[in-house]
């Protein structure tokens, strides 16, 4: 089994965002880390691996093999390293200056050429990438290549060569299967990812991440669909009125509700 | 008069508010068409009379009986095809986003997700960063996709009952997932969180117990919603967790009570109309997106609260 595991380098979630000149977002100003919902991706890779190996591990002489596909700027290979640590065998980082400013459909059309290029069995992602929110590309992925989309999954098994999994939405949940190749996203519920251990580290230096580029692929830059014709950070809210409770407090709450006419 | 689509996802035969607010959104921009991909079209149509739209183009089909997100966008990507509307309109659900996805893949056309605003010459407000930052965007390549999250405009009431077209879709096979079961989501007496215009939140504050959060919820007709804490301790489903890794919420009023205010929470909130808080620690950093703010404890502020609101 041949697995490719879509990882995105974003800025840290606790980090401060600004917006460049351009109305998007700056991303030299933030501390640069693996999209956190990823990591559930690799983690159930390697599982999903770790299940169906003679040596109960990951690596060779499992018989399968994990690639982590990432696309970004170059130092995209940084999140990329950390996956490696985690446990997954090797890597491709597709950087172009002509992917500044890409959207989800020029993401999904350099990521679907790597995948094809690479004939995997199986695509794991997350559900969604913590700086774009649009948990889009998992299904923009399964349309480029025709393969099944298995996506926002709570379970994922392996049987032969076919994947069920539980899709969990705000719909409910669906029991859902498909023989190879299958694109799969992962909730987070699904897993606890795990850290890096030392000899992981190590190892992972000696792994090869191998730099694309869109000619690589044969194809030409398209960054986007659409385009952002400006942006404002938000101002922010009025000051909070903030009352202490000394015997009263639920009864101010409810004056305000009426100030307001939200009762 | 150029033609805006908007797609009717529904659960269970029921036509969620949120297509009235497309249909609001898609009359700014042209004459509203909608489109149901279902096998229980019977049930739809009539509802759809009480939203601003002329025509509902109807896609049968067995097919569309199992959730399928390929289906539909097969079904849809022929009729935009035969309709060629100025655009396209889904709510954003996870669902919905993925029908978008792909359609959008499928049309070589431009998305925009999780859309506020919408305006005439179709663009598109979004709040990015959990609400930080507020921009404005157009698609630039083929039918605009765009899909809008709910609660975003008071709904358009319609004038009549739409035309109604049936359309005969041929499936291409490209969709090779088989969906074995399906178990809708419990629908309890309250109403949805995503669409409801109150939520009351409860977080680790809680601990545990949701007793007076429900019941400050039912007095106010709002839906219930929790932070992770509160669900990973299993004291509340996880159908109903606010934030970054659950439902993103725009109610009139969202009260926050004995939650932090964790950046993955905000994520989900933070577009909320009046933010409302009632927590212990004076610093936490809920109050920071707070308009108002009780410092105290949940046990004693919530019932008498409530108690307030009994004697209406
Ligand atoms: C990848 C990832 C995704 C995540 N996604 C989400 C998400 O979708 N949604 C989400 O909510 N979180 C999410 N989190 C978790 C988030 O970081 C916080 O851990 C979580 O929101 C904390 O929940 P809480 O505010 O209830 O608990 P805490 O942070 O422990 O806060 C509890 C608050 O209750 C107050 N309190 C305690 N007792 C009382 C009382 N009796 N009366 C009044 N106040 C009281 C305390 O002062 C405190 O402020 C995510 C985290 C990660 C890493
Ligand atoms: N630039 C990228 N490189 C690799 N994988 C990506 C990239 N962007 C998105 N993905 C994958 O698609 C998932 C959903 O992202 P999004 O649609 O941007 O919310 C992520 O969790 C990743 O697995």
């Amino acid at each position: 089994m041949k697995i490719a595991v879509c990882v995105k380098q974003v800025p840290d979630s606790w980090a401060e965002k600004k917006m460049g000149s351009d109305g998007r977002l700056d991303r030299a100003s933030a501390d640069a880390v693996l999209n956190d919902l990823d990591e559930y991706a690799v983690e159930e890779a390697l599982k999903l691996v770790e299940a169906h190996s003679p040596t109960n591990e990951a690596g060779e002489g499992s018989g399968h093999s994990i690639t982590i596909i990432s696309m970004g700027p170059e130092r995209a290979s940084e999140a990329v390293r950390k996956a490696l640590s985690m446990g997954a065998d090797d890597a491709i980082v597709i950087t172009d200056e002509g992917l500044a400013g890409s959207d989800a459909l020029a993401t999904s059309l350099v990521l679907a050429a790597a995948i094809k290029k690479g004939a995997y069995d199986v695509v794991i992602c997350g559900t969604e990438s913590t700086d774009a929110r649009m948990s889009v590309v998992p299904a923009m992925l399964a349309e480029r290549l025709g393969y099944a989309q298995l996506t926002f999954a709570g379970s994922v098994m392996l049987e032969g060569s076919a994947i069920s999994i539980a899709r969990q939405t705000e719909f409910g949940v669906e029991q859902m299967s498909a023989p190879f190749p299958v694109v799969i996203s992962v909730v987070e519920k699904i897993n606890e990812p795990r850290y890096p251990s030392f000899k992981g580290i190590m190892a992972a230096k000696k792994k090869v991440i191998a730099t694309k580029s869109l000619a690589d692929f044969g194809i030409s830059a398209q960054s986007a669909w659409s385009v952002v014709k400006d942006s404002a950070i938000r101002p922010p809210r009025g000051a909070c009125v903030k009352v202490t409770d000394e015997g009263d407090g639920g009864n101010q709450l409810v004056t305000f509700l009426r100030e307001r006419r939200l009762v | 008069m150029s033609t805006v689509l908007i797609l009717v996802d529904h659960v269970g035969g029921v036509v969620p508010p949120a297509v009235g607010e497309l249909a609001t959104f898609g009359k700014r921009m042209g004459d509203v068409t909608a489109v149901i991909c279902s096998s229980k079209s019977a049930d739809l149509i009539p509802q759809l009379s009480a939203f601003a739209i002329s025509k509902v183009i109807v896609c049968d089909g067995v097919e569309f009986e199992k959730f399928s997100v390929g289906a539909t966008v097969q079904a849809l990507s022929a009729v935009v095809t035969q309709v060629n509307p100025s655009a396209v309109l889904i709510s954003s659900t996870a669902r919905g986003k993925e029908i978008a996805g792909r359609l959008a893949v499928r049309s070589n056309s431009g998305l925009i997700t999780d859309a506020i605003d919408i305006d005439a010459n179709c663009v598109a407000t979004q709040s990015v960063f959990g609400g930080s930052a507020t921009v404005h965007s157009t698609v630039s390549h083929g039918t605009p996709i765009v899909t809008i999250r709910s609660n975003s405009i008071e709904i358009e009431a319609g004038s009549g009952a739409p035309i109604v077209e049936h359309v005969a879709v041929t499936f291409d096979g490209s969709d090779k997932a088989t969906v074995t079961s399906v178990e809708p989501a419990l629908k309890g007496g309250r109403p949805e969180l995503t669409e409801a215009s109150i939520v009351v939140s409860g977080g680790r504050g809680t601990d545990g117990n949701f007793a007076p959060v429900e019941e400050f919820a039912d007095l106010l007709g709002a839906a219930v919603g929790a932070s992770r804490a509160a669900t990973d301790a299993g004291w509340y489903p996880h159908s109903h967790q606010v934030g970054q890794t659950g439902k993103t919420v725009s109610p009139q009023l969202y009260v926050a009570c004995g939650i932090s205010g964790a950046i993955q929470h905000r994520a989900g909130m933070q577009t909320s109309k009046t933010i409302v808080v009632v927590n212990k620690d004076p610093e936490a950093p809920i109050f920071e997106v707070a308009d108002f703010g009780v410092v105290g404890d949940l046990f004693n502020v919530l019932p008498q609260a409530s108690g307030a609101l009994k004697l209406d």
